[in-house]
């Protein structure tokens, strides 16, 4: 289990999320939530199927527009309308479908949209350069060329590819929806490596996870949705596996989580 | 899964390059560089291959069977003719297709522009240029609407060019008349295909293109290799140069020789009709190549969902990729109303659209978007036009070219998707 790295949880958070609503017609999906992302840390997102997970990231990416409530980016209150709000200000979602183009080779994804140019002409040259100089950043070992179509790479590579590109961007918050989710035993192993080393070089990573075992590998924080509502934003330091999984299951785990009667009242 | 795995571990043993990237190096010998390419074929990424082997096959087939006209420079100029329309509405097509969607309207679209150039030529009297632009500005136009039908409305491109096949031809037919037909007298539009460059100006320009593709390739090989980025082995480079050099000044000296059919006037160089597809050749691949909208031409094709989410426009690709296919198909059109020196209320309709869309797809352009190059409309346009002049010159009748061209199409189709097939198999 990886020591809390990073700045004191008392400094301001890189992203927070102040008393989130947000309703779809007549259903409220978030109710209230608060969330704080520190930099150089990796905040672990859980929660059933149905808590809110997606609708949150969403509201943050600024694919859906929150209904109440606000987001600060480093202490200051910002409206994120779209997604080009959120990539204006640093940050950067990888969704677990990937969005990366087979056809295209490792550079030409991680410039998508974002081609840098000398002129007309596609400047190849200094991309390349750039997305080699990121990898290596990253520590990333197993790409064999950088020159490689995406078809050609393993889910474990792929998954890299994805988050590396959102590294490439300056960004200061990046979010990871289940970047393990479907990967085996070694390449799970090399993602969550890389999720650390995000944390090291300074990001604020919130990554979003149905696993335990990669909550206590890699997380510095952990959140957990209970319907909607933030049961707890606490360091991982302070709950247990079984914990963790009551918040997720119940809203509620001893003296942590949501109030008894606000939890029963959800229940019903 | 487990070959997923298997790949992973291989990749971290403890002889690989530990920056990893080992595969940039490119230090590899021309054996490696060879091997590595039977890979690839062998993965499903079969490239230019099925169209090089079938320019040889159906060439030796053809000269075996008409020994005395089939490799005749005067044939070869009339093949270059033939095929030069083909191509240039197959480098049209060879976008769309990039996008995964079809126009099925290219062909009869090729006959509206070359109406409107006839009429304007032969009705209004219009200078030959004013024609052209006129001819080209309708391609723009239609295409606009195409895209815009598609990108905007939202309709499936199969059926908006199914409909527009059969609107444009009412316009075709309003336009010549019913049972009549314009002719195409202007020498500067007759030229494109009566006509050929000086024999000097042809060898000008053949050693030109040599030498633009050797600097580019050079030039390329070395800012890689200088700053590190992935490169392919010099040898294979000056390989690739050497062919195209090759290819170009083969045919160069076979269009140079004189191929009068009578004695007592020298008829002798390349037709215009080849620098037309030239340029159109080196300007659409560097498009593509080089250019950010190329880029997301692919991207589009490849993972539409993933180019909207990177900020790129889908509908606008997506309606600027059918004006250019309207735009070459209006210069197909042109020069296909120079090489028949008229035009009809059947212009482009008929097998011209088969014809291309065969072409592009024989070439290595896939039907399933995101793969193909504009040489692909070159490589396999010549297939189409070597078949269609070879069954010309043994004389079948209608029907077996009809059955033969309709194969050739089903089994270009069929290479593409086993291929695909393949390539998501082993993972290429």
């Amino acid at each position: 289990m990886s020591a809390p790295t990073g700045r004191p949880e008392d400094g301001t958070p890189t992203l927070e999320l102040r008393g989130v609503d947000k309703s779809f017609g007549a259903i409220q999906v978030l109710h209230g939530v608060n969330l704080k992302v520190f930099s150089g840390q990796v905040t672990a997102l859980v929660g059933d199927n149905g808590a809110g997970k997606s609708t949150l990231i969403k509201a943050i990416a600024g694919i859906h527009a929150i209904d109440g409530g606000e987001i600060l980016f480093d202490g200051r209150p910002v409206t994120v309308s779209g997604p080009r709000d959120s990539a204006a200000l640093g940050i950067e979602v990888v969704y677990q479908d990937l969005a990366l183009a087979d056809n295209l080779d490792v550079v030409q994804n991680m410039f998508l949209g974002r081609e840098r140019k000398r002129g007309l002409l596609l400047d190849e040259v200094s991309m390349e350069q750039a997305a080699r100089e990121t990898l290596t950043k990253l520590s990333v070992r197993t790409l064999k060329s950088v020159r490689q179509l995406v078809s050609s790479l393993s889910g474990g590579q792929r998954q890299t590819v994805a988050i590396a590109k959102a590294v490439l961007w300056e960004s200061k918050v990046v979010i990871l929806d289940e970047p393990t989710a479907a990967l085996g035993v070694a390449q799970t192993r090399q993602v969550l490596d890389l999720v650390r080393r995000l944390a090291d070089t300074g990001h604020a990573v919130l990554f979003i996870t149905h696993n335990m075992v990669d909550v206590f590998e890699v997380a510095d924080r952990v959140a957990a949705l209970y319907l909607g509502r933030m049961a707890a934003d606490i360091p991982i330091s302070q709950v247990n596996r079984s914990q963790v999984i009551e918040l997720i299951t119940a809203g509620r785990s001893g003296e942590i989580g949501i109030a008894p009667a606000e939890a029963a009242a959800v229940e019903v | 899964m487990s070959s997923t795995i298997s790949t992973t571990t291989s990749s971290q043993e403890p002889g690989g390059a530990p920056s990893g990237f080992e595969a940039d190096q490119g230090t590899d010998s021309l054996g490696g560089a060879a091997r590595a390419y039977v890979n690839r074929v062998r993965g499903g990424d079969l490239g230019a291959l099925p169209a090089i082997l079938g320019i040889l096959a159906l060439g030796l087939l053809f000269t075996a069977l008409r020994p005395e006209t089939f490799l005749t420079p005067r044939n070869m100029a009339n093949l270059a003719d033939q095929a030069a329309p083909i191509i240039i509405l197959a480098m049209g097509l060879v976008f769309v297709l990039l996008l995964g969607e079809i126009d099925l309207s290219a062909g009869v679209v090729s006959g509206v522009c070359a109406a409107v150039m006839a009429k304007l030529l032969a009705d209004a009297g219009s200078p030959w240029y004013v024609a052209v632009l006129a001819a080209i500005l309708t391609g723009v136009l239609i295409g606009l609407f195409t895209g815009s039908l598609v990108g905007l409305v939202g309709i499936p491109s199969f059926v908006v060019t199914l409909a527009l096949f059969l609107g444009w031809q009412g316009f075709t037919l309003r336009l010549i008349g019913e049972g009549g037909t314009v002719p195409v007298r202007d020498p500067v539009i007759s030229a494109i295909s009566d006509k050929n460059l000086p024999v000097v100006l042809g060898w000008v320009l053949a050693l030109v293109v040599i030498a633009l593709y050797a600097g580019l390739q050079l030039n390329r090989w070395r800012t890689q290799k200088a700053k590190g980025l992935a490169h392919q082995p010099l040898a294979v480079v000056l390989v690739r140069i050497g062919v195209i050099a090759a290819v170009v000044v083969l045919v160069t000296a076979v269009l140079s020789v004189d191929r009068a059919p009578a004695p007592g006037f020298v008829l002798a160089g390349i037709p215009y009709a080849v620098p037309i597809v030239i340029l159109l050749l080196l300007v659409l691949t560097f498009v593509l190549g080089r250019t950010g909208f190329g880029r997301h031409v692919y991207a589009v094709g490849g993972n539409a969902e993933a180019a909207r989410r990177a900020g790129i426009s889908v509908t606008r690709i997506k309606v600027l990729v059918f004006v250019i296919g309207s735009t070459l198909a209006a210069i197909s059109g042109i020069v296909a109303a120079a090489r028949l020196g008229s035009v009809a209320p059947g212009s482009g309709g008929g097998n011209t659209l088969l014809y291309a869309v065969g072409a592009a797809v024989i070439g290595g352009t896939s039907l399933f978007g995101g793969r193909g190059r504009a040489r692909d409309a070159v490589l396999g346009g010549l297939v189409v036009a070597i078949i269609a002049n070879g069954l010309g010159l043994l004389g079948t009748e209608a029907y077996l070219n009809f059955i033969i061209t309709g194969g050739v199409l089903l089994l270009a189709a069929s290479v593409d998707a086993l291929a695909r097939r393949r390539a998501a198999a082993t993972g290429h």
